[in-house]
Formats: C-alpha cells, structure tokens, sequence
C-alpha cells in the first residue's frame, strides 16, 4: 500500500519536474526573442523588414549592413560609440577608485565623526535621481560644462551606493592581513594599496561591472547634457534615430546591436561577479 | 607626552580619514546637496532660460504646478504605471527565482537567461518593442501572430482608446528588469535554512503551496520589503521607455507623461522654465520622501526581524 503511494508520488515528482522544466525553456525563449530580432533586423534587407508576411527568417543576411553604418556620414554613429566607451571607462575608474577609498576609510580609519559622515553620504541615497536632474543640470550649465565630456563624466562619478557597498565589503574583511602590514609599518596609504586592494577583487569588479553597465545605458544625463552632436553617447543617438522622421531601419538595429557587445562581452566575463554584488549589495 | 603622543596620533588618523573620504564627501556634497538647495532657491524666482534670475515669485511656481493639469495628470500616469508594473515585476521574479532555484541542472545557464536583458538599455529595448513588435503596422510581430488568430491590425502606441500602451511599456521594463529582481530572490531563497523544509515534511505539509505559504514566502519577508521599495523608487524615475517608445518626430502625445517626462519638457523643452521645474524637483523630492518613510513604516523596515 505504502509502497503503491511512493510510485504514484514518483511518478508525479517527475512530471512535476518535466512541465516545470518545459515551461522555463519556453520562458527562456521568449526572453531571448528580442534579441534574436535586434540581430535579425540588423542583418536584413529594408524590405524584409517591413514586408507585411512577416517571417522569421529574413530572405537574406547582409552583412554588410555593418559597414553601411559606418559609412554613413549623415549619422554620427562612431563618433557617439567613442564617446560611450570613454564616459563609460572614466565613470568605472573614477567612480570605483573614490568609492574604495571613502568604504575603506569609513570602515577601518577611527575617527570621532566617522558615523555622521557616513550618514550624510546615506542621505544622498534617499534622492533619487528623478528629484536631482532638473538641479544638477542647473548647476552644470551655470559652470559651463553643457555638451562637454567633464559635464557628462564629472556629476557621475560620485555613488552614495558603491561607497556603501565597499564599506560592508571592508568591515567584513579578514584584519589580520593589515595588522601584519601595519606592524611592518606601513601607514593607511600603502596598506590599503598593496595589502588591501590586491584582496579585494572580488568587490572591485562587482561594483565595476554595475557601474560600467549603468553608465553605457543612461539615458536621461546625456540626452540633457550632451545638446551637441559631438556629445552625444550612442544611447542619445539611437534615440535621436527612432524619434527622427527619415530612418534606414536595417541600419537602426545593426546600430543597436553594435550598442550592445561591449555590455554582452563584460557581462559574460564578469556576471558571476554581478550576481554576487548584487546578493551583497546589502540591500536585504 | 603619551597624552600628545595620542593626540598627535588622533589628529593623524582623522587627517588620513579625510584624505580617503574626503573626496567622495566633497563630490556629493557638490553633485546632490548644492543642487537640492539651488533647486529650493530657484523655485521660488521666475526663471526662464537662466540660471541667476531676478524676479522673486514667491509661491507661484508652486501654485501654478498644482493647476497645471499636465502636472497632476502626471502623477495620476506614476500611479498607474505603479499599479501595474510593482505587482507584474514582483510576481515575475519571484516566480522565476522559485522555479531556478529548484533546478538540478542548467541553473547557472537559465539564470544568465533571464539575466541577460539587464545589459541591455531602455533605449534599445523600446527600439524594438516600438519597431519590431508592437509598431502598429502589420510587419509588426504582435500583430502577425494577432493576424494567425484573426484579430484586426492593433495601433498599439498611436491610440488611448483602448489604451494598449500601457501594455507595451509594462512588458519592456517587465523584461529588462524581472532577472535581476530573481536574483535578489534566489539570493533571499539560498538564506532559508534546510531545516525548516524538513521539519515541515515531519509534519506532513504538501510540498509545493503549503509550504510556499507557510515556510518560504514568510521567510522572504524582509527580501520581499525590499523588492518593493526598489520597484516603486525605480517607477518613479521612470523616464527612458516613456520617453522613447511615445516620442516620436511629430513630438511627445499629450497623454502617458510620467513626472519624469513632464520635467524634462518643462525644464528643458522651449522656454527652458527653470523656476517651474524646480518646483516640480522639489514637489517630487516630497512625495518621494513621503511615499517611502510610509512604505518603510507600514513594512516595519528597520525594525528587527523576528526570527
């Protein structure tokens, strides 16, 4: 009888276990259709793109749709993805490197004022950036920095978020390793740049991975700072194509696509370190 | 001297605290503070185009938000946008991060599936959402399937009436977002001690709903909190998918502007009104402020959790 149960009760599991796994490739699928038609565009004639017997697969691939892009002068494609990699690569850099340092000195430099430091650099957490971008571009327009790359680069480069996060990191960091560098006599300086840092990668790429990715897809900053076409970051021209009236749709998506590598390639590389940020983000 | 030996040292360490922290201190300090409080001051001059008006205006910016219907509308379209994509986006990942999470095999990979769209930009999203899939026209692909099933041609971002929309940029952000909210879930899932799963067979409750309902959705209480609050606070910085999935070269439509978008075109547009959007920052940054010291005490954040 007992044992009559324990088959049925098997054979359930197991077909629990198919419909479940049925349904998540179904899932996966679907969330991997955008992209398969950001690159089926991107590779297709303009007909198929617009011909009414919508299909699958395109009648052609053209590759050379790619080197279109970037012949086209009318559209400041290359310029706007040199742009992007140096926002981008600046904002990481300079945003993990400031960001380190205040998480270090916050958890293991005593300082009678330590806590009510922290706290103000929390306080700018609870502002979220909808509040701040009419003020901010107030003030970077009274400097002068519209359409320039300080204006794009400098307001970003300062995260209440990632100072938090190396903080945590910090304090739950082994000491013995510093108390050993500070014995040898070495002050806060060098200990933090050849004991602690060459430690820590883990976090360092974390956080730089969430940057980096954060600041190739913002959207609202550059689109308000970067007025002229020189300034413009390859999301602001992507944008200024889909809201334009003339627009070569192949040409639309291969940009799109072409948007999206560098992001694919440091996603691959680094997401198991995005996902272990995330989960110690401390956000729970 | 030991006492100014200590002093010294103090005095040193505070030196050294300040040569770490200082810099970030001083760029937030610069980059958020300075802005808020120049948003304050602004708010209450008449400021078009300029940035050191001359005309104190008192209130009126302030009154004048409150008639503007474009203002109120505004914040009626967060409401409603909040009401669809906080419970879409929670039940997604977190229903995602159940099923994951009770793999064998292939966890890593499905996870990287569903992950992945995170890489991507609203820009790029809304680019095909408005271009590929939902465009209106019959190359779109939401209309050829809609077509196998014989259902007309739907104009899904050209007509409020029935308002298809919302449907288009629910599902970009439902997209972009619910892999990485499945993480903060599975991370929350992997916390849930073993122990209670096999205390809860002992007393013979079903796998599958009982147990979801007494052991693992209790125990994602404080994972829950802040799914929440992160998906109200990132509803209301909404702004890219508005933006370009309505927008187009005849302009943004009158109608699905959320405060974001609305700010934008009053601080930004033609006429540059920099008093008057100021005094919308500043409303919102008070909304804001409201809505999560309320959601925060209503999900008695901060208090200790038990158990």
């Amino acid at each position: 009888m007992a044992g009559a149960t324990r088959v049925r009760d098997d054979a359930l599991v197991r077909a629990g276990r198919a419909v479940r796994l049925a349904l998540l490739v179904a899932l996966a699928l679907l969330f991997l259709i955008p992209f398969y038609l950001l690159v089926r565009n991107g590779l297709a004639r303009e007909e198929d793109i617009t011909s009414p017997d919508w299909t699958f697969f395109p009648s052609h691939i053209q590759w050379g749709n790619l080197g279109e892009l970037f012949d086209d002068s009318s559209v400041p494609f290359l310029r706007s993805l040199l742009n992007s990699a140096l926002i981008a690569v600046a904002t990481t850099v300079g945003t993990v490197l400031l960001a380190s340092l205040a998480g270090y000195g916050l958890a293991r430099i005593p300082y009678r004022h330590a806590n009510k430091v922290f706290y103000a650099i929390l306080g700018t957490l609870m502002v979220p950036a909808a509040v701040t971008f009419v003020p901010t571009f107030v003030l970077v327009s009274s400097l002068g920095w519209v359409s320039t790359l300080r204006g794009l680069i400098v307001p970003t480069l300062f995260s209440a978020f990632a100072c938090f996060v190396f903080r945590q990191y910090f304090l739950g960091f082994p000491r013995e390793l510093e108390d050993a560098a500070h014995v040898d006599g070495l002050g806060y300086w060098r200990t933090y740049w050849r004991v602690v840092v060459p430690n820590a990668r883990p976090v360092f790429a974390a956080v730089g991975t969430i940057v980096f990715i954060g600041a190739w897809n913002s959207f609202l900053w550059p689109l308000v700072i970067g007025q002229d076409r020189n300034a413009w970051t390859v999301q602001v021209a992507l944008s200024s194509f889909t809201t334009s009236q003339v627009v070569r749709l192949h040409e639309l998506f291969i940009a799109a696509a072409v948007s999206i590598v560098p992001l694919l390639l440091v996603f691959l590389l680094f997401q198991r370190w995005i996902v272990a940020g995330v989960e110690r983000s401390g956000i729970d | 001297m030991t006492r100014t030996a200590g002093r010294l040292r103090e005095r040193n360490r505070a030196l050294w605290f300040w040569v770490f922290v200082g810099p970030s201190v001083l760029g937030l300090l610069v980059f958020t503070y300075v802005p808020l409080g120049w948003s304050v001051w602004l708010s209450f001059f008449d400021a078009h185009n300029t940035v050191t008006p001359d005309t104190f205006v008192g209130l009126d910016n302030y009154t004048a938000l409150l008639k503007d219907d474009a203002f109120t509308s505004s914040l009626w379209t967060f409401c409603v946008f909040t009401l669809f994509i906080v419970p879409a986006t929670y039940a997604a990942s977190l229903a995602l991060a159940l099923m994951v999470n009770r793999l064998r095999r292939a966890q890593a990979f499905f996870r990287s599936v569903f992950f992945l769209p995170a890489a991507c930009s609203y820009v790029v999203a809304a680019l095909i959402w408005k271009m590929s899939i939902f465009n209106g026209v019959r190359f779109g692909l939401a209309n050829t399937l809609l077509g196998y099933v014989g259902v007309d041609q739907v104009a899904w971002l050209s007509t409020t009436d029935p308002p298809w929309y919302w449907l288009v940029i629910v599902t970009v952000r439902l997209w972009l977002q619910a892999g990485f909210y499945m993480i903060l879930f599975l991370a929350g899932l992997q916390r849930i001690s073993p122990t209670l799963y096999e205390a809860a067979a002992v007393d013979g409750a079903r796998p599958g709903w009982q147990v979801f309902r007494h052991i693992t959705f209790p125990q994602l209480r404080a994972t829950s909190v802040a799914v929440v609050l992160l998906l109200v606070i990132n509803a209301f910085q909404a702004f890219d998918e508005f933006y370009n999935l309505l927008s187009d070269a005849r302009g943004y439509p009158p109608y699905a502007r959320p405060p974001l978008v609305y700010l934008y075109y009053t601080a930004l547009g033609q006429g540059q009104n920099l008093g008057l959007g100021s005094a919308g920052a500043v409303l919102l940054a008070l909304i804001i402020a409201v809505v999560t010291v309320g959601q925060a005490r209503w999900f008695g954040l901060g208090r200790k959790e038990a158990g």
